[in-house]
């Protein structure tokens, strides 16, 4: 008997995410770490485990290297499979012809024969840029139920923010009968989610026909999805209810690390029903000294903290010494906050050293904006970084 | 660099100094340090030296420490050769399990037959420290030893059962004392020795043919002038566990800086990993000097406290000197001081608990007060 697999995912992992400016200047977005010990591609990768989904496939193409390395081979997420288990797919060198990834539709349409490979009855495409808890299972038996050829996950949206996104305007069965791309005169607020489920056969046979559409942008929102509904093409929305954030933006990531905090948190990762997986740290657990003030924040492993640190989020192994104090702030791994020193409303990526008596940002309701300090950076004593500022170079003070 | 010695473990030796702690365990499987077990520090010690088969010998209880290994990829010993032994107890015809070191040897000659290891290092469970294995197996070969013993200088035993070496000026031990009376500084043998394979084999063999039965009477204390025994002077923090009392005084010694660096500084102690959120402090918390793992909720006042993975502390409640373990959840307006919880118990609301740092309060696993 040949061994197949009833659902594949493809998770697109190749932006470069450009809005998170000095975030991503050295590593792909979904490797960006968030809520103290993850990085965004484990909910997606979570939610697949979790859902049952155990074969998928990582497309990379912009700085590949940490995200790679931190897939490894997917044991963190009990993805090291014999059969199956998460795959790491990069642009590659073919007989023919080799190229980039184009766009979203074209990573997939060059990586068919991956998918093909397990015979899969479903594809179910992935997005690595958003926070949230999913059970693709009860949307891979809503896409059986409806007999459809692709089901799009949506999520009602505020009307004023929907013309940022792809519209869906949709039958009272949930069909799909329009769909518009970021509409400047939204007629509903169904945001689609960038979550799809095609029937596999279908999604082979207009990936094929795009990829020989020269005027084609080769993407699924633009291209793909409009020519499958103008073929009449049974095409279903699948509600979604629940958290779901967008992290490709300075504002919107760091949103989402304080929906972590709180007794009753906006959304909740020690939630044991739906363990959300990574890879761990190797660190002791983290030490508070006698001088140590904590409210409102999450802390993981590693951290030594002798100063004052309110409503922030802390990743593994940062130092906050006595006298410093982190408020409103979102601080990454092994970064260390000098004596004296503050920081305000920022976003400090890993590596960071903000020497004694610096100031970082300025107080959430008085700043400009969220001050965001690059990977390894010096921040020297005393020099202070104004709010909004983003820097991704050694800093002395002007 | 691949050294070649062949790590194995006792597991269950010492259970008797830490009857509260190991009534549902083995020594090695006792949690240390908010997310360790104590068998963590004698395997990375090993793995961390270039070790990379491990054979651990167990007797009872040890499905906690089967639970705790898994596969032994958490310390990078999920090998296609070698990795994690499990060797459980081995009965002869008179289908008695064995009760002493020798005996638990002798059960595990097949293993030391089929390795092809030079040495074998032989490491029990009770001790923390963070050792380099591979300078001991230096030391071993340096002296042309038979065996070699490492000692730590301690002027205070709790164990029931203690071996004080006295080395000469080239380390050669010439005086070996099982349970003397202790006073001053003391020698220590700290469960640790080195010797090479075939020398240990050789050694089981003619224990057998003569009936012995302990390894420290009838092999090292007998022939402490005919063999080559050297004493090894470990110099660095080492914490042995053979009461409550020193697992909880140990535990908060780990709130000194100096300790959790040396232990810690370099990251390397390997545990299994559990996928825990990272822990929350609500408003309302207050802690200090403290260690607290991940997944832990606080809501309260912890001071001078080590707290374990997942554990859950009320409002209004104030723990001071105490050790809680794994998922246990402290209600509201609780009072502990010198407590030691073990995993899963419940302190309702409002229940004041003490105990001292000679006779901590102990709670066992699952108890709800």
């Amino acid at each position: 008997m040949l061994r197949k697999k009833e659902c594949v995912a493809m998770l697109l992992a190749g932006g470069q995410g450009s809005r998170l400016y000095a975030l991503t200047n050295k590593i792909a977005k979904p490797a960006v770490a968030f809520g103290a010990k993850y990085r965004i591609i484990d909910f997606p990768l979570s939610n697949c485990v979790n859902s049952g989904i155990d074969t998928v496939g990582v497309l990379t193409q912009y700085e590949p290297l940490e995200l790679n390395e931190y897939i490894g081979n997917g044991q963190p997420w009990d993805l090291d499979r014999v059969f199956g288990g998460v795959h790491i797919l990069s642009p590659y060198q073919a007989k023919k012809k080799s190229s980039w990834f184009e766009g979203t539709a074209n990573a997939i349409y060059q990586n068919m024969s991956f998918m093909k490979k397990y015979d899969p009855d479903y594809i179910l495409i992935l997005s690595g840029d958003h926070i949230y808890k999913m059970d693709y299972a009860k949307m891979l038996r809503a896409h059986k139920e409806t007999g459809a050829d692709c089901t799009i996950a949506a999520i009602e949206v505020p009307m004023k923010e929907a013309s940022r996104f792809g519209i869906l305007n949709t039958n009272p069965d949930g069909s799909i009968y329009e769909f518009e791309e970021k509409p400047k005169q939204p007629k509903s607020n169904l945001a689609s989610m960038g979550i799809y489920i095609f029937t596999a056969s279908k999604l082979f046979k207009y990936l094929e026909q795009d990829d020989a559409n020269p005027d084609s942008s080769k993407d699924f929102g633009k291209d793909v999805l409009p020519a499958m509904l103008n073929a009449g093409e049974k095409m279903f929305s699948y509600r979604f209810e629940g958290y779901w954030k967008d992290v490709g933006t300075i504002s919107s990531l760091w949103e989402a690390n304080m929906d972590l905090l709180g007794k009753k948190p906006a959304f909740d990762v020690g939630d044991a029903d739906w363990k959300i997986h990574s890879r761990n740290p190797l660190a002791p657990p983290e030490y508070l000294g006698e001088h140590a003030v904590l409210c409102n924040s999450m802390v993981a492993l590693g951290c030594e903290i002798e100063g004052t640190v309110k409503n922030s989020v802390l990743a593994s192994n940062v130092i906050v010494e006595e006298g410093a104090t982190v408020v409103d702030s979102v601080i990454m791994a092994n970064t260390v906050v000098r004596k004296g020193a503050v920081v305000n409303y920022s976003i400090i990526d890993e590596d960071v050293v903000v020497e004694e008596g610096a100031a970082v940002g300025e107080p959430k309701e008085k700043s400009a904006g969220i001050a965001v300090l690059g990977r390894g950076i010096v921040i020297s004593a005393g020099a202070s970084v104004a709010g909004g500022k983003i820097l991704d170079k050694d800093y002395k003070g002007e | 660099m691949a050294l070649s010695t062949v790590g194995v473990i006792f597991s269950h030796i010492n259970d008797d100094n830490l009857p509260e702690l190991s009534h549902h365990r083995t020594m090695a499987s006792v949690p240390f340090g908010g997310r360790y077990r104590l068998i963590d520090f004698a395997l990375s010690n090993m793995v961390n030296s270039g070790i990379t088969t491990v054979g651990i010998v167990t007797k009872n209880n040890y499905q906690s420490l089967i639970d705790h290994l898994g596969s032994g990829k958490d310390w990078d010993l999920a090998r296609k050769y070698g990795g994690i032994i499990l060797l459980p107890p081995y009965s002869d015809e008179t289908e008695q399990l064995y009760t002493t070191r020798l005996e638990g040897l002798m059960g595990i000659t097949g293993f030391l037959n089929h390795r092809s290891e030079e040495y074998v290092v032989i490491s029990d469970c009770d001790g923390i420290a963070h050792m380099d294995i591979a300078d001991i197996v230096r030391f071993h070969e340096e002296k042309g030893a038979d065996i070699t013993m490492v000692y730590h200088e301690e002027t205070h035993v709790s164990s029931t059962y203690y071996i004080t070496l006295q080395p000469d000026d080239t380390g050669r031990i010439r005086e070996l004392k099982i349970n003397p009376k202790a006073e001053g500084k003391l020698n220590l043998y700290v469960n640790v020795m080195v010797m090479s394979r075939q020398f240990l084999i050789n050694t089981i063999q003619s224990a057998v043919q003569r009936g012995f039965s302990s390894f420290g009477r009838d092999i090292l204390a007998k022939n402490v002038d005919t063999l080559r025994i050297f004493g090894y002077k470990f110099e660095g923090y080492y914490a042995a566990v053979n009461s409550l009392a020193d697992y909880h005084r140990h535990s908060l010694e780990l709130l000194q800086k100096p300790v959790r660096d040396e232990l810690f500084g370099a990251r390397d102690i390997y545990t299994k990993v559990r996928d825990s959120a990272p822990s929350k402090y609500l408003e309302g918390a207050s802690v200090k000097d403290s260690l607290i793992s991940d997944g832990c909720v606080i809501e309260g006042t912890v001071e001078n406290s080590v707290l374990f993975r997942g554990v859950k502390v009320g409002k209004g409640s104030v723990i001071r000197n105490s050790i809680v373990m794994q998922d246990s959840v402290i209600g509201e307006n609780v009072r502990l001081d010198c407590v030691i919880t073990d995993k899963n118990a419940v302190v309702r609301d409002g229940r004041t608990l003490a105990g001292c740092a000679e006779l901590p309060y102990f709670i066992p696993k699952g108890r709800m007060l």
